[in-house]
């Protein structure tokens, strides 16, 4: 039996099946509101849902029982000033017992240290002496991936829209940026020489080689083997070089998934036919895995938090969910595609619970 | 004194009581003390620039206010979400 969690414009959903058995809805929470990211601690088998009330703000919730109440988390809140909270994008585990991060925008990271119920906001951060230079992208100045070092809890990346790949080796009291060979193709050559304007999509870091990350961009899929100090290009055999999630193999440090959108101005799956890309050769070959998927007439969109991985090997669980309401998943490491769920309202997230 | 009005969500972080009896000058003023009075409001109507929620519209009597908007004793401040959504 899996969970996966579903986060969507009206709602969070809890599926619950066996693989290509079928899955149902276990329950909804959060009715009419948009949920756009929702997690469970494996640890601790807690759940957290960020939602975004249009009325009423972001706010943090976790859960034993994600079929019965909530609680609002205590301490998601900036200073008072000129910056309110827009968003929170990505909740992650961290390195040590009860602590977990939330990123959001205007690029914030909160850290709980009691297994969610509190949070604080990370001054080094929110402190960094390059902050006035940051710019937000179109959706925003999003900090949406944390991708902690196995095993270390000062070893910490981020990813921050549009502004680049940071990594702090001290626990977060200071940071640095680092986005050396990701070429910024969408501003004029001229014009690519900044620091740190970089449209990071989403980072995928390996467990079994930490060193090793791939990164999707806004235009370029990387991929680091020094743990993000240098990135290489990959996207040679790719149909697109655009598109949002990205997920890997935690037993297999050369791949990753990606699924490309055909570009910048036209975000849709290519050519109609939805495709979940692989490659086992960290970048070198692309294969596409589309057994089970629609293969043709569908445009669909996938947002970067609604792509997830779960297992390892031949064994890998993937599941992707859409902006038209469709979940896909694979219990053989893409080689075949079921649907999951359909006629959901638009998916923000989708992460396997258990 | 002012009185706060709030609708449906709000009023079950305040002891699920609509009313509330309140201080201060300006609209600004009055819902914070509410803050003060019901922390788990805090960050609902106002946010972290101390500015009300794009989508709540708040009424001082019957007239459309604004966080400056000022009080006088016995004002009555209706708290309402916007018709909005999609």
């Amino acid at each position: 039996m899996s969970e996966i969690l579903v986060g969507t414009k009206k709602g969070l959903f809890v599926l619950a099946g066996d693989g290509r058995d079928g899955f149902g809805i276990s329950s909804r929470s959060f009715a009419g509101e948009p949920v756009e990211y929702a997690m469970r601690d494996r640890r601790t088998g807690r759940t957290f849902a960020a939602a975004a009330s249009p009325f009423y703000g972001p706010k943090l919730w976790w859960t034993d029982d994600p079929g019965g109440g909530w609680t609002q988390a205590r301490g998601v809140e900036l200073p008072e000033g000129d910056t309110a909270l827009a968003r929170i994008w990505v909740i992650v585990e961290g390195e040590e017992d009860g602590l977990l991060y939330a990123g959001g925008d205007p690029a914030v990271l909160f850290e709980s240290r009691d297994g969610g119920e509190t949070w604080a906001l990370s001054e080094g951060l929110w402190n960094d002496p390059t902050r006035a230079t940051w710019h937000p992208g179109g959706g925003g100045l999003c900090l949406h991936t944390i991708v902690p070092w196995p095993g270390d809890p000062n070893r910490l990346s981020i990813g921050i829209s549009a502004v680049g790949v940071m990594h702090t080796d001290d626990g977060g009291r200071t940071w640095r940026h680092s986005n050396t060979g990701i070429v910024l193709r969408y501003l004029p050559e001229d014009q690519r020489d900044v620091e740190h304007q970089h449209c990071v999509h989403c980072i995928a870091r390996s467990p079994s080689r930490p060193e090793r990350l791939f990164l999707q961009f806004h235009g370029g899929v990387y991929r680091s083997d020094d743990a993000g100090e240098s990135w290489i290009d990959i996207a040679a055999g790719l149909p697109s070089d655009f598109g949002f999630p990205i997920a890997i193999d935690p037993a297999d440090p050369d791949c990753a998934y990606v699924i490309p959108l055909a570009a910048d101005s036209d975000r849709v799956t290519p050519d109609g036919a939805v495709r979940v890309y692989e490659t086992r050769d960290a970048g070198a070959t692309w294969t596409p895995r589309g057994d089970g998927l629609p293969p043709s007439d569908s445009y669909l969109t996938v947002l970067r938090e609604a792509f997830t991985s779960g297992g390892e090997s031949d064994a890998l669980e993937l599941y992707f969910g859409a902006t038209s309401g469709d979940v896909f998943g694979s219990a053989d490491a893409g080689r075949t595609w079921f649907s999951a769920a359909t006629r959901l309202p638009p998916v923000y997230s989708v992460r396997l619970a258990g | 004194m002012a009185v706060v009005s709030l609708s449906g969500q709000l009023q079950s972080l305040t002891g699920g009581e609509r009313e509330h009896e309140v201080s201060g000058s300006t609209v600004r003023d009055a819902l914070i003390d509410l803050e003060e009075r019901h922390p788990a409001i805090r960050g609902w109507i106002l946010d972290e620039r101390r500015a009300i929620r794009r989508h709540i519209n708040v009424f001082v009597n019957t007239v459309l206010g604004g966080a400056d908007t000022p009080l006088e004793p016995g004002d009555r401040v209706h708290v309402l979400p916007s018709i909005t959504g999609g």
